[in-house]
C-alpha cells in the first residue's frame, strides 16, 4: 500500500516551524545582519534595449564613455569629484573591525570614488586611507566631534536605513570593546543601541536650522547629504530638498546592517526600485533633478544594477554589503569555520556575534587579524572597476557617450509588479500598469 | 570687536570668529535678534558676548571658547560642545547641551525638554527647573537642576550622573535614586561655588542608571 503523499505547508513551512522553535526555546527575537533575503522586485526585473536599428550603439572598447560624477553642487563651495558613480556606503567601526574599514578607504580611493564612516566615529584608519570621506552625522552622535567634521569631504546627515527606516542601530555586548567603548563613550561590553530619532531636531523645519549650522560650522564648505530609508520616499524627497540637501542618499529596503531584528530588515520599507523612481519623479516636480544629486542603494551587485539605477535617474549608487563579499565576507576559504558557528559560506548573517570567521564584521583581534587591508582594497579595487566596465559596455550599448545619458527609454520591465514600480512598460508593449490602460 | 548683525550677517561673523587663534580677545555681538546657529564651531580660547536673544544651536559644537548669552536661548543651544564654557543668563529652550562631550554649560533660568539629551561628559547646571526626558541616554558628565525636573528624567540613561535639588515628576527607564556619597557632596559643593549658585549640596539627590537595561533580557521587555 502506497503511503499518502508528505504536503508541506505553505503557510507553516519548515523554516517558519523551525523559527517559531528557536523563538519558543529562546524567547528573544532574532537579530542579525545582511539584509533582506527574500524575493523582491528589483533591477533584475528589467532589461536594457541595446540599440539596433533605430539607435546607434558605441564601439565597445574604443569610444569613451565618461563615468565621472560631482556631488553637492547646489550649496557646498567644495562639491566632490568622484571618478566613478559608484561609492561605499556607511558602516560602523565597532560593526566592522578597524581592518575593513581600512580596506573600504584603500579601495574606495584607488578608484577615486567616496567611502563613509558609521555610528561609531571616524578611526584615523579610515580618514588615512580614504581619499574622499563622507562623515555620518546620527541620532547617536557617537565619537561626533567638529574636528573630524572639518577633516570630512563631506558630511552626511542620516535620518534611516534601508534595512529598518524608523529604527536605531544596534551593536551587541560583545563587539564594544575597549576602543570602541571609548569611541562612543559608553561601558565595555553592554547592548547598545543607537537612538532612532535625532536628539536636537524633529522635523524638516529644525533640519533646515540643523543643516544651516553644520554649513557654518564648516564655513559652507561641505556638501551636505540627507539619507533617508525608503518608506514615505516621494514625501521625504521633497522634503529633504526643502531642507536644503546638497545629495539625497536614498537606501531601499533590501540595504544591508550589521545588526537588526529580522522582522524588522523583512518587514519595513519599500524596495529600491520604487523607491527609485518615486524619488526620481520628486526631483523632478521640484526642477531639482541632476541639481540634488540623488544615490540610490539597497540591492547593487553588478553593473547592470549600477547602470539600471542611472538609467532610472540616479547620479551613483552606493554599495555596502557587496563591498563585504568582495572583500572576503561569506567567502567558501572559511567553510570549516562557518560550519563551527552552524552556518556556511553564502548564508552567514550573524554579524552581531562578533565571530565573523572572514574578519570583516568583528572586534576580536584574531578575527580581525584574518583580513589584510592591503589585500582587501585591492580586492574592492577590483571588484569596482568591474562594475564600471559593465555599466560602460551597458550605456554603450545603449549607444551613450557618458553613463548618465542612460534613460528610462532605454529600459523594459519582465513583470507587472517591476514595471508598475518602476513606471516602465512591460517588456514588449507599452503598458505601464497604473499610467496607460493595456 | 564688536559685530552688529544688523549691518553683518551670521556666515561673516561665524567666518570671523573661525580664524581667531588669540586667547585674549573678546568679541560682542549686537543685535542677534534669535538668529540661529550664532558662535558655532568655535575652536579658539576667546570670549563672545550676545547681547540679546540667540536662535537655534547657539554655541553648537563649542571648542575652548567662552560664550556668553544675555538673553535667551532656542533650541540645541551648545549642543555636542567639546570644551569651554557657555553661559545663558536667561532660559534655554529644548536639548540644552545636546550630545556634548565636555565643557560647563550654565543656564541660569530654567531648560525645556531633554536637557542634556545623550550627554557624554558635559558638566550642565540649570538654575531653574528642567523639563521632561532630561538627561535621556545620557552617557557621561553631570547634570546639575537647581528647581525640578519633568517626567521621565534620565530615561535609559547610562552613566551620567544628575543632581537635582527640586522634585523630580518621574524617573525614566533604568533612572534609579542612589545614595550621594562624600565625594558627591564634594564635587557638587565646588560645581555650586564655581557656578554661583545659592544652594548647599546637601539639599539635592543623585540619580543615576541601576544598570538593568545594559545588556538585553527579554524580562525587561517592556522597559526597552
Amino acid at each position: 500500500m502506497n503511503q499518502p503523499v508528505q504536503t508541506e505547508s505553505a503557510l507553516f513551512d519548515r523554516r517558519t516551524i523551525a523559527e517559531i522553535q528557536r523563538a519558543a526555546d529562546e524567547g528573544i527575537y532574532h537579530i542579525r545582519g545582511w539584509g533582506s533575503k527574500r524575493r523582491l522586485p528589483h533591477f533584475d526585473d528589467l532589461v536594457f534595449l541595446g540599440a539596433s536599428m533605430s539607435r546607434y550603439p558605441l564601439e565597445g572598447y574604443r569610444e569613451k564613455c565618461g563615468t565621472n560624477v560631482t556631488l553637492g553642487t547646489r550649496f557646498a563651495k567644495k562639491p566632490i569629484e568622484l571618478e566613478i558613480p559608484i561609492t561605499i556606503a556607511g558602516m560602523s567601526f565597532g560593526a566592522l573591525s578597524a581592518n575593513a574599514k581600512e580596506a573600504l578607504g584603500r579601495g574606495a580611493s584607488q578608484m577615486g570614488t567616496s567611502t563613509t564612516t558609521g555610528d561609531g566615529g571616524m578611526t584615523p584608519e579610515e580618514r588615512s586611507q580614504s581619499r574622499i570621506l563622507v562623515y555620518q552625522y546620527l541620532p547617536s552622535r557617537y565619537g561626533m566631534n567638529p574636528d573630524d567634521l572639518r577633516k570630512a569631504d563631506a558630511i552626511e546627515v542620516v535620518l534611516g536605513q534601508g534595512a529598518k527606516p524608523g529604527g536605531g542601530g544596534m551593536l551587541l555586548g560583545q563587539k564594544i570593546s575597549d576602543r570602541v567603548a571609548e569611541m562612543r563613550t559608553l561601558p565595555k561590553g553592554i547592548d547598545q543601541r543607537s537612538a532612532c530619532r535625532h536628539p536636537d531636531w524633529t522635523g524638516p523645519d529644525d533640519l533646515a536650522i540643523k543643516i544651516e549650522e553644520l554649513r557654518e560650522i564648516t564655513d559652507w564648505e561641505k556638501p551636505i547629504y540627507i539619507k533617508i530609508g525608503a518608506s514615505r520616499t516621494y514625501y521625504d524627497v521633497k522634503l529633504a530638498v526643502k531642507a536644503g540637501a546638497d545629495v539625497i542618499v536614498l537606501d531601499g529596503m533590501q540595504g544591508g546592517t550589521g545588526a537588526t531584528q529580522d522582522v524588522f530588515i523583512e518587514h519595513v520599507g519599500i524596495p529600491t526600485l520604487p523607491a527609485l523612481r518615486q524619488a526620481v519623479e520628486a526631483l523632478q516636480e521640484m526642477g531639482m533633478h541632476r541639481k540634488v544629486q540623488l544615490i540610490i542603494s539597497g540591492g547593487i551587485r553588478t553593473g547592470a544594477d549600477v547602470a539600471k539605477a542611472l538609467a532610472m535617474g540616479a547620479d551613483a549608487v552606493s554599495i555596502g554589503m557587496a563591498a563585504l563579499f568582495a572583500l572576503g565576507c561569506n567567502s567558501p576559504k572559511w567553510q570549516a569555520d562557518y560550519e563551527k558557528l552552524g552556518s556556511s559560506a553564502g548564508f552567514f548573517d550573524d554579524y552581531p556575534s562578533g565571530k565573523d570567521p572572514a574578519g570583516i564584521s568583528t572586534q576580536d583581534p584574531e578575527l580581525a587579524a584574518r583580513l589584510d587591508p592591503v589585500e582587501g582594497g585591492r580586492r574592492l579595487a577590483n571588484y569596482l572597476r568591474v562594475l564600471t566596465l559593465e555599466t560602460q559596455t551597458l550605456a554603450r550599448a545603449c549607444g551613450k557617450s557618458h553613463v548618465h545619458n542612460l534613460e528610462p527609454e532605454d529600459l523594459a520591465a519582465l513583470t507587472i509588479e517591476a514595471a508598475a514600480m518602476a513606471k516602465l512598460p512591460l517588456a514588449g508593449t507599452n503598458w505601464i500598469p497604473g499610467k496607460e490602460t493595456f | 570687536m564688536i559685530v552688529d548683525l544688523e549691518t553683518s550677517t551670521v556666515r561673516e561673523l561665524n567666518a570671523a570668529l573661525h580664524r581667531l587663534e588669540s586667547a585674549d580677545e573678546t568679541w560682542t555681538v549686537k543685535n542677534p535678534r534669535g538668529a540661529h546657529a550664532l558662535a558655532v564651531g568655535l575652536n579658539a580660547p576667546v570670549r563672545v558676548e550676545i547681547m540679546g536673544h540667540a536662535g537655534y544651536y547657539c554655541a553648537g559644537m563649542n571648542q575652548l571658547a567662552t560664550v556668553i548669552v544675555e538673553g535667551n536661548c532656542g533650541v540645541g543651544v551648545a549642543e555636542n560642545m567639546m570644551s569651554g564654557l557657555v553661559h545663558v543668563k536667561g532660559n534655554a529652550s529644548q536639548s540644552a547641551g545636546a550630545t556634548s562631550h565636555g565643557g560647563l554649560l550654565i543656564i541660569e533660568g530654567d531648560a525645556a525638554a531633554r536637557c542634556g539629551i545623550s550627554m557624554k561628559g558635559v558638566d550642565i547646571v540649570v538654575k531653574g527647573s528642567v523639563g521632561h526626558m532630561s538627561a535621556f541616554m545620557g552617557q557621561a558628565g553631570n547634570l546639575v537642576v537647581c528647581g525640578d525636573a519633568g517626567d521621565a528624567l534620565g530615561d535609559s540613561i547610562y552613566e551620567a550622573r544628575l543632581f537635582v535639588r527640586g522634585r523630580v515628576a518621574s524617573l525614566g527607564a533604568d533612572c534609579v535614586e542612589k545614595e550621594m556619597r562624600p565625594e558627591h557632596v564634594e564635587w557638587l559643593g565646588e560645581m555650586l561655588e564655581r557656578t554661583g549658585c545659592n544652594a548647599k549640596p546637601q539639599e539635592f539627590r543623585r540619580y543615576g542608571s541601576a544598570r538593568n537595561l545594559y545588556n538585553f533580557h527579554i524580562d525587561h521587555a517592556s522597559s526597552y
